[in-house]
């Protein structure tokens, strides 16, 4: 079957600002990964290994140094004008930090709506019923379109980013740490929201993050990348249970996990 | 005038940390409010011709007639304030607004598309930060002419940079947002990414600036109108007056007094109000 999103050997490396000093290490080095349609590519690796680079790579709002991406057949890179936007609108970000990914001073419906207005999809006076559909969809109460993003919960604020994501139906979400900055209960209820979003719509989605945990949970496939490499790719089982790289068994030994084979603690002494 | 006498106890009490900004706000704008009413209505309020000469009335002291005395040649003072403020208050107010209807494209540009562009504004707009701003203005004005158009125009011109400068570090803030990332990714155009997301969310500290510059454009014009570069004589002007009243001190000083007064007064509403808005734009601020 042929790949929906195809990255191929993809360079690219931030100058320091200042001519001396050390070069620091490209951000990306010959990085390739491809995405199947409908399926998920988990992309794990620690802060400034070059995943989110890699992310915006894909969303055509980084230039890589070298190298290509390419959208169901289509260089990224070469795009411009109807087919710029044609592929912004099949594929779309989901962000970090529930804060900075809306704008303060536009309301959550706004937000949403945003993607219908630039990408001109549905007649101007439909496009507020089709909000309200997208707020139902992610599970928010289509009332809350009014408020102000410093007025929603923090899984409030990344449901509604999903919705402005989902608007213009896309083919292909680049999740940048989606539940990093959420507490525990809420993680799973974004994750399970995504995860059955995909399974609706048959989204094909590249799950960025560096808790390998959440990634697990996810994916169907792992690539894990190491200071711009991609160290170790393969299905997450594989991955998983016999990881071949000592980076990937460094992150699987950093998941926080219930011990069945460690001993016992002796019962408390019961006063006689 | 009875305002003041009340300003210093006044500001110390607002002046304490930790005060609403709603204060200064409210201080700075009732304070430049009343003047503006003042500018605007002179022609009504104003007791006297400002410019009409009277020999029996030269260095009148203040009286129920002439509230505020008359000058050297015995033109009533108190219209001359109200008719000088409006003249200042005018140049200043224009000079900010256009600078700062320049600087925040400028601003914007530089701070958003970063690279040459930034360079190309930045540094033009360094070479006008180079000089003293009275020596620019002195010198712009020594090419031009004077008067209160040319005045104003230096005055844009040295904030200029100031402004530019204030907005593009607040846009380079806001730009790194995800929502601006986000926005590029959901269709809209540079233009329209400038428009609708970065320029409203990053005014808010050229607005404090503009506010704060008010008042020492305020200051310049009444400096250039003190050596007589600004506003011309007869039309009065504050800074005109002291230049006027300079010589009487002694035998006459409220020939010079009350256009100081005005000055300080509106200085103050300018920078309360200054302070009052960068408390709300203020990202470690409570804000309200």
């Amino acid at each position: 079957m042929a790949d929906l999103l195809r990255v191929e050997h993809l360079r690219k490396s931030y100058t320091s600002g200042r001519p001396w000093g050390r070069k620091p290490p490209p951000a990306l080095n010959d990085v390739s990964v491809s995405v199947a349609r409908g399926r998920t590519l988990g992309l794990v690796g620690e802060s400034g290994s070059g995943k989110s680079t890699l992310g915006r790579c894909i969303l055509g709002l980084t230039r890589p140094d070298s190298g290509a991406v390419i959208f169901d057949g289509v260089e990224v890179q070469a795009l411009s004008g109807r087919a710029l936007a044609d592929f912004r609108r099949r594929v779309q970000p989901v962000f970090q930090d529930p804060f900075g990914s809306l704008d303060p001073r536009w309301s959550a419906g706004r937000s949403v709506r945003e993607s219908l207005d630039c990408f001109g999809i549905g007649a101007p006076a439909d496009r507020e019923r089709r909000v309200l559909d997208l707020f139902d969809r992610v599970g928010l109460n289509p009332a809350l379109a009014g408020r102000l993003p410093t007025h929603l919960s923090g899984g409030q604020r990344q449901r509604v980013g999903i919705a402005a994501a989902l608007a213009s139906e896309p083919e292909l979400i680049i999740a940048d740490e989606p539940v990093s900055a959420l507490d525990m209960s809420v993680q799973a209820q974004i994750l399970n929201l995504l995860m059955d979003l995909q399974k609706d719509l048959g989204v094909a989605s590249v799950f960025i993050s560096h808790d390998l945990g959440v990634v697990e949970h996810v994916s169907d496939e792992i690539a894990v990348m190491y200071r711009g490499e991609i160290v170790e790719t393969g299905d997450t089982e594989t991955v998983m249970t016999s990881p071949r790289h000592d980076y990937t068994r460094t992150l699987l030994a950093a998941i926080p996990r219930p011990r069945s084979s460690a001993p016992r603690r002796p019962p408390c002494p019961q006063p006689t | 005038m009875t305002a003041t006498a009340n300003l210093p106890a006044k500001s110390l009490e607002v002046g304490t940390p930790r005060r609403s900004p709603r204060h200064f706000i409210l201080l700075g704008g009732l304070i430049l409010a009343l003047l503006a009413l003042v500018a605007i209505a002179a022609p009504l309020i104003a007791p006297h011709d400002p410019e009409s000469v009277d020999v029996h009335r030269v260095l009148g002291a203040p009286d129920l007639q002439h509230p505020f005395g008359s000058d050297v040649l015995g033109r009533d003072v108190a219209s001359r304030v109200i008719y000088g403020l409006r003249a200042s208050l005018l140049v200043s107010v224009s000079a900010v607004l256009a600078s700062l209807i320049l600087a925040v494209p400028l601003g914007l540009l530089a701070g958003y598309f970063g690279r040459w562009v930034d360079s190309t504004i930045s540094r033009t707009l360094d070479l006008i930060l180079v000089f003293p701003a009275m020596l620019l203005a002195v010198t712009f004005i020594a090419i031009l002419g004077p008067g209160s158009v040319i005045a104003a125009l230096a005055i844009a011109v040295i904030y200029l940079p100031i402004l530019a400068r204030v907005m593009r570090t607040s846009t380079l803030i806001v730009a790194r947002n995800d929502y601006v990332a986000g926005s590029r990714a959901r269709g809209a155009s540079h233009l329209r990414v400038l428009v609708t997301h970065v320029a409203p969310n990053a005014f808010g500290p050229a607005i404090v600036q503009a506010s704060v510059l008010s008042a020492f454009a305020l200051q310049l014009e009444a400096g250039l109108s003190f050596l007589g570069l600004g506003t011309q004589p007869p039309t009065p002007s504050l800074g005109g007056m002291l230049a006027d009243g300079r010589e009487v001190l002694i035998q006459a000083p409220w020939v010079e007094i009350f256009p100081g007064l005005v000055i300080v007064v509106a200085v103050l509403g300018f920078t309360f109000l200054g302070e009052g808005l960068r408390r709300i734009f203020d990202p470690r601020g409570v804000g309200e």
